[in-house]
């Protein structure tokens, strides 16, 4: 054993870590999000323990409605990392291809794949659990809608980061979904919440979504204001990410990003 | 002849560092113009503009005479380029990978020209390979294929030979040089390889430092700085410091 061997094998990683901001955030905010996702999540059953009729039916429902969203951007993320990946990148970026050419092609291709991962959840949930998450009826068809926007707008947005600051930006792609997940309220209501988190979560499109899911399978009853806030902050939010999207090309192309992809 | 490439006086700029400094060439149809210089001369940045990769700080560039800038997709669909440093996804066969690209140039009889390049580049055997799985000459002459998929007027090619057995590397110049006959192409060629580029420019331009510092035909650049062959002009030239700088 050469410990001047085992040292210099440490800097290697070390270095790596130390020259990569990314790097460092994600090595901080995983225990982080995970403790503070899940204080949540107990402290809420720890004294609402009589607020679910059907605890399995509501938060299998909403794990299926949170799976959605993360495959989804999770989808059109790793999309755009193949193509970093395979040192694709260049070879796409000289092709006559528009922007929105690009995007529209990676969001139906994205639906595809969420779509895949899905059906086969959705049926098991059935004679496993003895639940089905059609129990939602028709306004099922526009939570799915809201979160698959909402999934697209995070795609769009960290492929805007990769775009502008390279392959670095990788690990932030992995942990958008789960930066918001404490604020989304998939499984406990917005109240669980201290009230400055609340003021967060209320200009995310994801609160408002899982709270009318929880709404419809406990009290039976359909609130359209949560509908239509949804789809409110989700325009927003997508027509900030495409935007951004642009103007990351634009600042590529100064950059020089483009270029060296994959490198 | 006309100018198939025009370059105006470009220069780019990353914060402070000047890559290019305000440099103008033209490449005329059927003739392939060599691009030389050493590593971090601005070889690389000059064809990354002229793909529309990176935008100029300063200057024009022409396409068949027209504007980059303005029309970046109608440019687009009539070059097209090959690097050792990119590549084609390698768990596609090597005919969906055609097949994908050929969509994406929007090639009309896309079977055709997928037939005749695999002739012509001696790819047929390969074709429901696994690109991942090819060797180096294999892959190179799949890039190479992909891109001639969209008939290029504009062919772009950084170190095309690069890691390639002598065999194989004479297949793609002898190749390249029936092509641009055939077809009345224009190529820029950077390379390292001045036997290379002895072979198939008419002319070379020298990059040092994001400058041009000497062009012309390969015999005359010998004969001007009294060497025998263009490595040694290249030498020359790369460790020359008070002359050009």
């Amino acid at each position: 054993m050469s410990l001047t061997r085992i040292y210099g094998l440490f800097l290697r990683h070390f270095y790596l870590i130390t020259r990569s901001f990314p790097r460092i955030l994600d090595l901080v905010y995983w225990p982080s999000i995970q403790i503070t996702l899940w204080g949540f999540i107990s402290n809420f059953f720890a004294t609402h323990t009589t607020y679910y009729n059907n605890a399995v039916g509501v938060i299998l429902t909403c794990a299926i409605l949170y799976d959605f969203l993360f495959r989804t951007s999770i989808g059109f993320n790793m999309l755009f990392l193949e193509e970093i990946w395979s040192r694709n990148f260049t070879n796409l970026f000289i092709a006559p291809m528009r922007i929105g050419e690009i995007l529209t092609s990676l969001v139906i291709t994205a639906l595809i794949r969420s779509l895949i991962g899905l059906v086969p959840a959705i049926l098991l949930t059935s004679p496993l659990f003895g639940i089905s998450i059609l129990d939602l009826g028709i306004f099922l068809f526009f939570l799915f809608l809201s979160l698959y926007i909402f999934g697209i707008t995070l795609g769009i947005l960290v492929s805007s980061g990769l775009l502008r600051f390279g392959p670095s930006f990788e690990n932030i792609a992995w942990s958008t979904m789960f930066l918001l997940a404490p604020f989304g309220c998939i499984y406990y209501p917005i109240e669980t919440l201290p009230e400055i988190f609340q003021k967060i979560a209320y200009v995310l499109p994801l609160v408002y979504i899982f709270e009318e899911a929880r709404n419809i399978l406990i009290n039976q009853t359909v609130n359209i204001e949560n509908v239509y806030y949804a789809f409110m902050w989700n325009t927003f939010y997508f027509s900030v990410s495409i935007a951004l999207f642009y103007y990351s090309f634009n600042a590529a192309k100064n950059k020089g990003t483009l270029i060296n992809m994959g490198e | 002849m006309k100018n198939l490439i025009e370059v105006k006086n470009i220069k780019k700029n990353y914060g402070k560092k000047e890559a290019v400094k305000g440099i103008s060439f033209n490449v005329e149809e059927d003739e392939i113009l060599g691009l030389l210089g050493p590593n971090g001369s601005g070889k690389t940045t000059t064809i990354g503009m002229l793909l529309g990769l990176l935008k100029p700080t300063s200057g024009q560039i022409f396409i068949d005479n027209l504007k980059l800038e303005e029309n970046r997709i109608e440019i687009l669909e009539m070059i097209n380029f090959i690097s050792p440093y990119i590549e084609l996804p390698k768990k596609l066969t090597v005919k969906q990978n055609l097949y994908v690209y050929s969509k994406l140039y929007k090639v009309k009889n896309i079977k055709e020209r997928i037939e005749y390049l695999s002739e012509k580049l001696r790819i047929g055997e390969l074709l429901n390979s696994i690109t991942g799985e090819l060797s180096s000459g294999q892959k190179n002459r799949v890039s190479l294929a992909k891109a001639l998929v969209n008939e290029p007027k504009v062919l772009l090619l950084d170190e095309p030979t690069a890691s390639l057995d002598p065999e194989v590397g004479d297949f793609v110049r002898t190749f390249l040089e029936d092509y641009k006959k055939e077809k009345k192409i224009s190529i820029l060629l950077a390379s390292h390889n001045m036997n290379e580029v002895t072979r198939l420019c008419k002319s070379v331009l020298m990059m040092k430092n994001g400058e041009i510092i000497d062009q012309g035909q390969p015999e005359d650049l010998i004969t001007k700085h009294g060497r025998t062959n263009l490595e040694e002009v290249f030498l020359k030239l790369s460790r020359s410091k008070s002359e050009f700088n």
